[in-house]
């Protein structure tokens, strides 16, 4: 299976490809770590007749910290780096538990946590866990540059709000609030694979050791991540008993995801396997925010 | 004395090139002015191709010709059957369709090739593809195998009255009478579906016509280089002397790369007569899921008839077996699976009725278990049912039924698949089964782990199962046996090697007769120019029959080894031996002469050879066994299920294996692991999944799930020996028995997980999903 | 119709200089513009491993890059490990554990595993199972694969 033919640029900076994405729109496809690209195309089920080679533009290449001990991180960082960098470990551990669960070794060697968030899988892990944790995603093109809160990238099957003429830069990650506890559970059917349903969830206790904040969003159940909500305000302000986990994690199964079927899993399945990791995924990210 | 090789766990001769990157695989041959294939293919499964247009694709710059089955005119024809149907079955319905090397009025299943292009690259050649018309009218597809057989199903042989390719009865004693005096009959619905081999190495072929010496060369994955070679040239009006075929080494083949004929492997070389360049095809993983043969779908109709304790009186299985669009493996494949449902088991009466329809899909031929796999599942469920409603235990079920070991040869009275009567040559299944449920502990989880994991909320389950695999069977194959003027042994047989170690194995045999280390024995397999006559590598037959006829040529060119030695020592053969490359004088070790010198003399240049001798130290021996040997085994697992997400862990995997006389453990132990976790895959991961319109919907490594390191155990593994007396070896075969039974015994271990819902696994592969689905309706019926 | 690029790239210690149109899948390229042909292809699509290489000290799979994004990168493939002759400890523990069958997919865990093992000098059976969850094997059911690895680790620990 061999790609079909396409024009090549590799700039090495952020204004070349940006020059290059205005020039071509929709004709243009940017290659970032080329996981999931690259099969694409050698399966000639994409067939661009640009490819834009972000690989050599080092200034989307990093991690650092933001002000309010929250992360910076360039849209190239290779998911390698996230794995195993410390600040993200000390200031965004769902991140840090979660690294070792995308694919493989292998795919993670090019892999970048902004092509992740670009190509919009709706069982990628790293979408799910930027909205978790309220990430703000900075896209420029020439005109000029935009946030847009994670919640509100993602918006179909493989589609985000992304212009062709724009590009991702950057990924700005707010540190946790204290009494902070998070989960990340999948199930997939081999180790690794894409999940059949995944679950991430970041809760903060108050004082009175109530919910003061949830969320838990949703991989595998739909067209893209889904952001239980509903299921979030039941536990506003209330004590996280098992009863009120349970509540919620039904509510969010129910009504909050639309599941689709495929060869791995009926829609039935699915909504059953977000219900049970609703669940225990509460239940272990209340129990951290306790301190346990 | 010389050591004893047979048996030792030697470690491989052959691994050095292939743990370096020098060894030779078919992609890897790089010929000057070679040219590169692609093959369109259909993507419907059933259509009636209208036209097809391919002057757009001719003038691509790169490409050199494309080709439809209008071009190749007289040469364009059906396949040979490879395999006949037995003529010792009676009354046998057997309709032969074979596969075409490109399509020429209907498409039969998806991926069958359309036209060929031959370009300057396999880039270029792929970009002329998509500039290829193609007319197709899509037809209905037959892809369930009962509706297949419904009258107005479309006809995927459209001069037959049906879609029903074969059908044959056999019987043993009279299974009716043993129903009406049964205590319990146990009546299912078993279902299996396909799987693929999936090779790392995928199939790939480079043809090379020279035409200047009128030689025809092919490099081909393939696991019978000999049929090839004379398929071949037979087909192409050439002498078998002008053909080699080359297997080099091939990166696992377990069954589908054996074929006669591939469609590639007939355009290949029908375009390199014609264009006078080596052509190259290299299958790329998208099109193994289409272009290579598959296996493993039935709809069995079983029901066994047992007294209340638990004896079998007869079993009947009547079952509907998928052979594809195409058959030209005849009956192999469900004749196994009818036999195998036997098991090591004493079974007096028998009727199974055997209907093989064609679907639009890929063709069906042998994969790692060939129908085995099928046959175990069906026997081992019912006998499994059967132990619950009579609750009897399900190891001592087995044990009231196996065949005693003073049976042997015992005569199943069944026709098999080597067209002989199913003849057990020997065993022991009951120490077998024991020694399988000691190394898991089995009483003791029952009685103390089990339940107090059940206390805990826990679901762990245990299974085990016993069955029977024939292997070993002929026609035939030969070696030669060469001992060279630098004391090196050289010995080359017809067989290909797919990564079982032959060049380790076969030379361990040979080094046992002549006194040399297996290091100093160079093998020859899969090479046409270098053995002239043999059939292939599959139903685990290679270590047996091969093996056997190197022992025998060995054995001779020991003999005249002796001979000539005891001339030249002055010495009588008796006082002779065999060691370190020398024949020595026994007690007078300075009295010797190396084999290497003794070669030298055999092959005078002056004085002459005697009469009814030949020059050398060379033998060739053939072995045919008319009856395979049969190896048995017992498998026993410890699973844990999470019944909320259907998610299992297998916790414990043991099994003991009789395989006769092994020739290397440490392979044998390979070979195994290897196929324990193929049948993990046909068991919990693996299976082809087909849309109503044939289309196969995970052709792909994403979606085809193949288990990784992190689904398949450690395998313990014991070996009992019960050496076949067919062959002087005493060796069985061991390439599938890891396969085999795995299906059922995951389906006995889980059901036992799962205990308290109650539920019945009739079905391989099995699923999350369909676990899923199992216990929801268990718990809509609570 | 496609540009031609000017590729340098070292390889195994060797540096080349190669003109590539820029699809080439740099798999494509080392086994047959650099004749290199130790690492195999079994998918292109990124799941069997069997292409894996190592590309600046990281395993990745060479079917999904390009040949053109190797420019002015390091790239060790199988050839580079060891020579028959001279085997690279994770290859003579191979050998020893009968980790190899067909052959087909070692050259893929061999360079997986290589720099799996540089940052991971005493792997546990768990470990080392992950690490190689990225490569199939249909031959070996993984377990002496697993124990190759354990043996290597050891030699290559003294």
């Amino acid at each position: 299976m061999k790609p079909a033919p396409f024009k090549y640029y590799a700039p090495t900076t952020v204004e070349e490809a940006l020059a290059h994405l205005a020039e071509y729109g929709y004709d243009a496809k940017v290659l970032a770590g080329g996981q999931s690209l690259i099969p694409m195309l050698n399966f000639r089920l994409a067939q661009p007749a640009v490819l834009v080679d972000l690989n050599n533009i080092s200034a989307l290449f990093y991690i650092g910290p933001d002000e309010d001990s929250g992360l910076r991180l360039g849209a190239m960082t290779r998911q390698r780096q996230v794995e195993y960098d410390p600040l993200v470990a000390e200031r965004a551990p769902l991140i840090h538990e979660v690294m070792p669960q995308i694919a493989y070794p292998q795919i993670r060697s090019r892999g970048t946590f902004g092509g992740s968030l670009a190509h919009a899988d709706p069982s990628a892990e790293l979408v799910a866990v930027s909205i978790a944790l309220n990430g703000r995603l900075r896209l420029r093109s020439r005109a000029g540059e935009r946030w847009v809160p994670a919640d509100e990238f993602f918006v179909g099957l493989f589609t985000t709000v992304l212009e062709p003429d724009e590009l991702l830069v950057e990924v700005a990650l707010p540190a946790m609030p204290p009494r902070s506890g998070w989960s990340f559970l999948q199930i997939t059917r081999r180790h690794h694979d894409f999940c059949m349903a995944g679950v991430a969830v970041l809760v903060t206790l108050d004082n009175r050791d109530q919910c003061e904040q949830a969320r838990l969003v949703f991989l595998s159940v739909g067209d893209g991540p889904v952001n239980a909500r509903q299921a979030a305000e039941m536990l506003l302000g209330q004590t996280p008993t098992p009863e009120a986990i349970r509540a919620a994690a039904e509510k969010a199964a129910s009504d909050e995801i639309d599941p689709g079927s495929d060869i791995h899993a009926s829609a039935e399945y699915r909504r059953h396997l977000a219900k049970v990791l609703a669940r225990r995924a509460l239940t272990q990210a209340f129990d951290r925010a306790r301190g346990g | 004395m010389a050591k004893k090789y047979v048996g030792q766990r030697m470690t491989r001769t052959e691994d050095p090139r292939l743990l370096t990157g020098q060894a030779l695989f078919v992609d890897d041959v790089d010929l000057p002015d070679m040219l590169h294939a692609a093959f369109l293919r259909s993507d419907y499964a059933h259509a009636r191709l209208r036209s097809i247009d391919v002057s757009a694709a001719r003038s691509r710059p790169g490409v050199v010709a494309v080709y439809t089955a209008e071009d190749m005119g007289d040469a364009w024809r059906p396949g040979p059957p490879l395999v006949s149907p037995p003529p010792t079955v009676e009354d046998i319905v057997f309709h032969s369709r074979t596969q075409v090397p490109l399509v020429k009025d209907k498409v039969r299943l998806a991926g069958e090739p359309l036209a060929v292009v031959i370009a300057e690259s396999r880039y270029i050649a792929e970009d002329a593809l998509e500039d290829i018309l193609v007319d197709l009218e899509p037809l209905g597809a037959v892809v369930d195998l009962e509706k297949a057989l419904e009258p107005d199903a479309p006809l995927v042989h459209d001069d037959l009255d049906s879609n029903l390719a074969a059908h044959l009865i056999q019987e043993k004693g009279d299974y009716a009478v043993a129903r009406e005096k049964a205590d319990l009959v146990i009546r299912r619905r078993i279902l299996i579906d396909r799987g693929t081999a999936a090779a790392m190495e995928n199939r790939g072929i480079v043809a090379h016509w020279d035409e200047k010496n009128q030689q025809l060369t092919l490099w081909d994955t393939t696991q019978a280089p000999i049929p090839i070679r004379n398929g071949l040239a037979g087909m192409f009006g050439l002498s078998t002397h002008q053909v080699r075929v080359i297997a080099p080494f091939v990166g696992g083949g377990f069954g589908p790369k054996i074929m006669m004929f591939y469609p590639e492997e007939v355009v290949l070389t029908w375009a390199t007569l014609k264009l006078g360049r080596p052509i190259k095809w290299i299958e790329d993983r998208r099109e193994n899921f289409f272009a290579t043969n598959q296996e493993r779908g039935q709809v069995h109709d079983a029901e066994l008839a047992l007294t209340r304790d638990g004896r079998i009186l007869g079993l009947r299985d009547d079952f509907i077996h998928d052979t594809g669009a195409y058959d030209p493996y005849g009956l192999t494949v469900p004749l196994n699976t009818q036999c195998h449902a036997l098991g090591p088991y004493e079974i007096p009466n028998y009727y199974g009725e055997l209907k093989v329809v064609f679907t639009n899909r890929p063709i069906v031929s042998p994969l790692r278990g060939a129908g085995r796999s099928q046959g175990v599942f069906v026997i081992e469920r019912l006998l499994d049912l059967a132990a619950k409603e009579l609750g009897i235990d399900p190891v001592e079920i087995r044990k009231r039924n196996l065949l005693s070991p003073d049976v042997f040869p015992y005569d199943n009275k069944i026709i098999d698949q080597a067209f002989v009567p199913l003849v057990y040559d020997s065993g022991n299944y009951r120490p077998v089964l024991e020694k399988a449920a000691a190394m898991i502990d089995y009483d003791r989880f029952l009685n103390e782990e089990q339940p107090r994991l059940r206390t805990e909320g826990r679901h762990v389950g245990i299974g085990i199962v016993s069955f029977i695999e024939t292997t070993g069977i002929g026609p035939y194959e030969g070696a030669r046996v060469t001992v060279e003027t630098s004391g090196r042994i050289n010995v080359a047989t017809g067989v290909g090697t797919q990564g079982q170690g032959h060049f380790t194995s076969f030379a361990q045999i040979a080094a046992d007769q002549l006194g040399v280390s297996p290091r100093d024995v160079h093998l020859v397999t899969g090479d046409t120019s270098q053995f002239h006559w043999g059939t292939g590598t599959f139903a685990s037959r290679g270590a047996v029959v091969a093996g056997n006829a190197i022992h025998a040529a060995a054995t001779t060119v020991r003999d005249k080894v002796l001979k000539l030695a005891s001339k030249v020592l002055e010495t009588p053969e008796e006082e002779l031996e065999l060691d370190d490359g020398q024949v020595r004088v026994a007690d007078i070790p300075q009295r010797s002469i190396s084999l290497g010198e003794l070669a030298v003399r055999a092959n005078p240049l002056r004085g002459a050879v005697e009469p009814g001798t030949e020059p050398g130290l060379e033998a060739t021996a053939y072995f045919g066994p008319k009856y395979g040997a049969t190896a048995s085994g017992a498998h026993a697992m410890i699973i844990e299920v999470d019944p909320e997400t259907m998610m299992v862990e297998i916790k414990r995997y043991v099994l003991v294996e009789d395989c006769g006389t092994v020739i290397n453990p440490l392979i044998v132990e390979g070979q195994l692991h290897g196929g324990v976790a193929l049948g993990i895959g046909n068991s919990y991961y693996e299976q082809l999944m087909y849309d109503e319109n044939g289309q196969l919907l995970n052709a792909s490594f994403a979606d085809y799930l193949v288990p990784t390191a992190s689904e398949v155990p450690r395998v313990e593994i014991a070996h009992l020996e019960t050496p076949s007396p067919l062959n002087p070896l005493g060796s069985k075969g061991v390439g599938e028995g890891g396969c085999i039974p795995v299906p059922a015994l995951f389906a006995q271990a889980l059901e036992d997980a799962l205990a308290d819902y109650d539920i019945e696994i009739l079905e391989a592969p099995m699923s999350p999903n369909k676990l899923f689905e199992l216990l929801q309706g268990k718990e809509k019926e609570q | 119709m496609s540009d031609q690029f000017t590729v340098t790239v070292t390889v195994n210690g060797t540096q080349y200089e190669r003109t590539v149109e820029p699809r080439l899948l740099l798999s494509d390229f080392l086994r047959h513009d650099l004749g290199l042909t130790g690492t195999h292809v079994g998918c292109e699509h990124g799941v069997c491993g069997a292409c894996t290489i190592v590309f600046d000290g990281e395993p990745v799979r060479s079917c999904l890059m390009f040949a053109v994004q190797a420019d002015g990168h390091q790239i060790l493939t199988v050839e580079g490990l060891g020579t028959p002759e001279n085997l690279h400890p994770l290859q003579e523990a191979f050998w020893e554990a009968h980790g190899v069958q067909c052959g087909f997919c070692t050259p893929g865990f061999l360079m997986s595993l290589v720099p799996f093992l540089e940052g991971n000098p005493y792997p546990t059976e768990e470990e080392i199972r992950e690490a190689i969850s990225g490569n199939l094997c249909r031959c070996t059911g993984y377990q002496h694969i697993v124990e190759a690895v354990q043996l290597a680790a050891v030699k290559m620990r003294t």
